[in-house]
This record gives structure tokens, sequence and C-alpha cells, in this order.
């Protein structure tokens, strides 16, 4: 228990997130979005690390989100320096349109 | 841990070069370090000591420093392949500082005792490489290569974190050695999300190795990166993740075994299966490659799976991954140079014997390495691989590993025949530059020196 909700709400909240992006990864095709589903996840799994980090009385859960956001920070830069040399050279942000390397 | 410090270190160094215009001494720096890391590697094996850093966060014990080793022996052969790549891109230390960065995650990889160091060298290793692969600014199929690896990358780091956070409310810590002490003291009580996230960690790992079924991506990515940072992916990164598997499945989880071993036999079997079959239809020898090395990662699994009750194989997933390793980073430098008309297709090879007679007989040699033919390498590891299998209840992956072994074989001669009975259409001498000629000669040596004389590798790597 946390403030009086129980563990299992928190779970169940991250879940939802981490399922939403999941989701939204495989669906979309827009590749703005798709960062944001790969950040939706990340930040679902920052959520339940600090539940759990409180509910253990332990600070290294919440260390380790940290550690997450600098990494999903270089991730995204490094996603929009591809995505705009993309878009140089086929003018669109579809990730249907990159569709070179099937057989 | 020293080497890590060392290759850090270069890193740093090469990002300097451009400001202090000592880019012509940066290759021949650059292989100095690599050399001392690894010096500095066997003189840690020497004192036979277990030192841990960083609060118990990365221990280099013996199999850490075996896999450096194979690592830093990788990594040196390929930036000697690479020299003349490097000269023609502008961006020159860029590219080194990226990939002494993905080879101090890798580095990472093998040592880490602590979640934190695990999430931190995949994203170490992985990031510089999703630069790397679209480094090839101009070529729309480098650029969608690079957005691959890095969509599918994230989502599998996305699923290792998940992951993660389970087991760490089910345990309480990130420690690997304190979670596997909880692990068997509360044996019966862990609650549902803690598998769970034993589940999502195996597949976040077996995306890195990419195993069947998560190997869709491994194909489009390999073809569409520049031939050397494929050779890069194929060994070194296959190497790290492999090392980051092994260590924590079985050092970690190797007490809660039956919830993972059936899952990882059948996604061997999958592995086996779907790359073998698919590489026979690729004409395309990248994309070939790049199923050939997802049959590797099935063989490479095996190990996991059979070292659960026997401890005695460790020798066995060195010595494949080392012939592994050197097989690939040959079959790429031949690659490298016979593509470099653009051809990157089976009949780029068409007459290479006549050509270049030497060459032809190294990648014959590369090849049947890769097939596990007598007198190379890759014969004796996979020999080592299924004599662990022996006395564990897998023995029908046996059976498939060696049926499927016929079909690799297959591909792996389409090649040797490409480069012995095809005529190519132009007869202009293919020119090798001697740094390269030097690599693959080498290799080629080393895949013969072990493969005829393999109780000198499990000897030395026997503890």
């Amino acid at each position: 228990m946390i403030n009086g909700i129980s563990i299992n709400m928190y779970l169940m909240l991250s879940t939802i997130l981490f399922t939403i992006g999941a989701v939204g990864v495989m669906a979309r095709r827009n590749i703005i979005i798709l960062f944001m589903c790969i950040e939706l996840m990340l930040n679902a799994v920052n959520l339940l690390l600090v539940a759990f980090s409180v509910l253990h009385h332990d600070s290294a859960g919440q260390v380790f989100v940290f550690f997450v956001m600098a990494v999903a920070a270089a991730e995204v830069a490094v996603g929009l320096a591809i995505l705009s040399m993309i878009y140089r050279n086929i003018k669109s942000i579809d990730s249907d349109l990159l569709r070179n390397l099937k057989n | 841990m020293k080497g890590l410090l060392i290759i850090s270190g270069l890193g740093i160094l090469a990002m300097l070069a451009e400001i202090f215009k000592f880019k012509k001494l940066l290759l021949p720096i650059v292989l100095l370090g690599i050399i001392a890391a690894f010096a500095l590697n066997f003189l840690e094996w020497q004192t036979r000591l277990d030192i841990s850093y960083f609060d118990n966060m990365i221990s280099f014990d013996k199999l850490a420093i075996a896999f450096s080793g194979i690592i830093l022996l990788t990594a040196f052969f390929w930036f000697i392949l690479a020299n003349n790549y490097f000269d023609k891109s502008s961006s020159l230390v860029d590219h080194f500082a990226l990939v002494l960065f993905a080879l101090v995650g890798a580095l990472m990889l093998t040592a880490f005792k602590n979640m934190t160091t695990l999430f931190l060298g995949i994203e170490i290793m992985s990031i510089p490489l999703y630069v790397l692969a679209a480094s090839k600014k101009e070529d729309l199929k480098s650029n969608e290569a690079g957005f691959k690896y890095l969509i599918m990358g994230s989502f599998a780091s996305g699923f290792l974190l998940f992951g993660i956070a389970l087991i760490y409310g089910a345990c309480g810590t990130f420690d690997i050695m304190k979670m596997r002490m909880f692990i068997e003291h509360n044996a019966t009580q862990l609650p549902l999300f803690f598998y769970v996230g034993v589940v999502l960690i195996l597949i976040a790992l077996l995306f890195k190795v990419s195993a069947a079924p998560f190997h869709f991506w491994a194909p489009d990515v390999y073809e569409g990166s520049p031939t050397l940072i494929t050779a890069l992916m194929s060994t070194i990164v296959k190497t790290a993740a492999f090392a980051a598997i092994f260590r924590l499945f079985s050092i970690g989880f190797g007490s809660i075994s039956e919830v993972w071993t059936s899952a990882l036999a059948l996604i061997i079997a999958a592995s086996l299966i779907i790359a073998n079959f698919s590489a026979a239809m690729q004409s395309n020898v990248k994309r070939m490659l790049a199923f050939s090395s997802i049959s590797h990662a099935g063989f490479m699994l095996m190990v996991i799976l059979a070292n659960i009750r026997t401890n005695i194989s460790l020798d066995a997933i060195i010595y494949y991954s080392l012939a592994y390793s050197i097989g690939s980073i040959s079959a790429f430098g031949i690659l490298y140079n016979v593509s470099r008309k653009g051809n990157e297709d089976i009949s780029a090879f068409n007459g290479l014997s006549k050509n270049n007679p030497l060459i032809a007989l190294c990648m014959t040699l590369a090849m049947f390495s890769l097939a596990g033919i007598p007198i190379t390498a890759g014969f004796f590891a996979k020999y080592f691989v299924f004599t662990t299998l022996i006395g564990t209840p897998y023995k029908w992956l046996l059976i498939l590993a060696i049926i499927t072994s016929a079909v690799g074989a297959y591909y792996y001669f389409k090649i040797v025949i490409a480069m012995y009975f095809n005529k190519s259409e132009d007869d202009a001498p293919l020119i090798i530059e001697n740094s390269n000629k030097f690599v693959i000669i080498i290799s080629t040596f080393l895949i013969l020196a072990i493969g005829i004389f393999p109780s000198f590798v499990s000897e030395i790597f026997k503890f």
C-alpha cells in the first residue's frame, strides 16, 4: 500500500500505459507518433519503478529512473536525427514508404 | 576492467582528434589501445582474481574476461579492415568514436552484475550502432536500416525495462547475486508478475541476439547497413548480447529454469528452421549471412539450455563465439572487397578463383567454418555444442540441428560454387589492399589453427 492505494493499481496503470505504447508502435505509421509511443512505454516503466521503489523503501529504483530518462533522451535525439535525414530524402515521415529492403 | 577504461579513454580521445589535428595518427593509436586493453585483459586472467567494481555493479570474472578477449580481438581485426572505409568518409573521427563507444557497451555487457549495468550496457552498445547503420546519409536503404534498427531496438529496450521493473518489484533489488539468493529462498511464494518479468527480459534479449521469431528486423538491417557495420553487428554485438543472455539466465535465473527452458528450446528450434531455410532462398550475400547469423544464434542458445544441468559447457560457448566471430569477420572482409562495385549478390563472386585464388581459398575456408565442415574451427564449435546437449532432455534439438546444418551447407556452398565454377563477366582482377589481405589471411590462419588444434583453445578456457 502506498498512500492507501494498493500496489496492484500502480501495476495495472503502468501495464495499461505500456500496452498502449506497444500497440501504438506496431499499429501507427507516422514516425513521430512511433517515437511518442516508445516514450510512453518507457514512462510506464518509470512509473512502475518509482511505485516499487516507494513500496520497498529503497532508493535504487528512483536512481534507475534517471538512467531510463537519460537513455530515452539519447534515443530520441538519435531518432529525430535519423528522421530528419529520411525526410530530406523522401519528403515524408510515413514509415509505410520505407519498404526498400523487402524482398 | 582496465581494458574497459582504456577503450572509453580511446573513445574520448577520438573525439578530440579533430580539434588537436592528429587525425592521421588516430588509427595507430586506436590499434595500440586495443592491443593494450587485450594485454591488460590477459593479465587480469592470469591473476585469477574476481574483483568487483562500482558497488558490485561490474565484475570481470573468468567468463567476462574470455568474452571481452574475443570482442577485443574481433575489434582489432575490424579496425584494420575499416581503415580505408574511414578514409573516404569526411566524418572520420565520429565514426571512430561511435565504434569505440559501442565497444565499451559490449565490454560492459560481458561483465555486468547488476540490472543497471545490463540496461546501460545494451543502450551504450546500441545507440552508436543506430547512427552507424544509418551512416550513408544519401542512401535510402541505409536510412531505412538505421530507422528500423532504432525502432526495434527501443521497442526491445522497453520490454527489457518493463521486465526489470517487475523483477525489481518482486525481489526489491537490482543486484543479480542478491536476486538469485532471494529467488532461492522464496521459490514458492514469488508473485506472478515476477515470472512475467523473466519472460519479458528473455524476449528483449532474444530481440538483441535476433533469434526467431524475434529476428524479422535482422535481415533488413543487415542488408541496408554499410557492409562493415554489418560485420560489426554480426560479430561484436552478437557475442556481447549472447554473453549477457548467458550470464543473466544461467546465473540470475538458473534456479527457476523450468519457467523458461522449454520456451527457449522452441525458440532455438524455430531459429534453426526459419533461418536455414530462408537463407537458402536468398541471392543477396549480406541477407544470406544475416540469416546464417540467426541460425548461429540458435546454436549458441543451445549451450544455455545445456548449461542448466551441467556446468561444464563454458569452454564450448567460448569456443563457439570465437570460431563464429573469426569466420564472420573473414567472410565480411572478403564480401566488403568483392561488393565494392555495388553488386552484393552471389554473382559478384563469379570467377573469383581465377582473378584472386588466394582470396577465393580464404572465402572457401570461412564458408566451411560457418557451415561446420571438418578441419575448420566451425566443425569443433558445433561438435562441442552437440556434446553439451547429450544428457539433457533436448536430444530432439540435436537431431534438428544436424538436419538444418545440412541445409546450411547448401547455401554456403552456393558461394563456393560461384567462385570456382562460374565465369565472371569482366576479367579485371580484384585489387585488395594489403591491410585487408592481412586481416583475411590471419583470420583464415586462425580458423585453421583452432580447427586443427581445438584442445588448445578449450584447455585455456577450462575453468
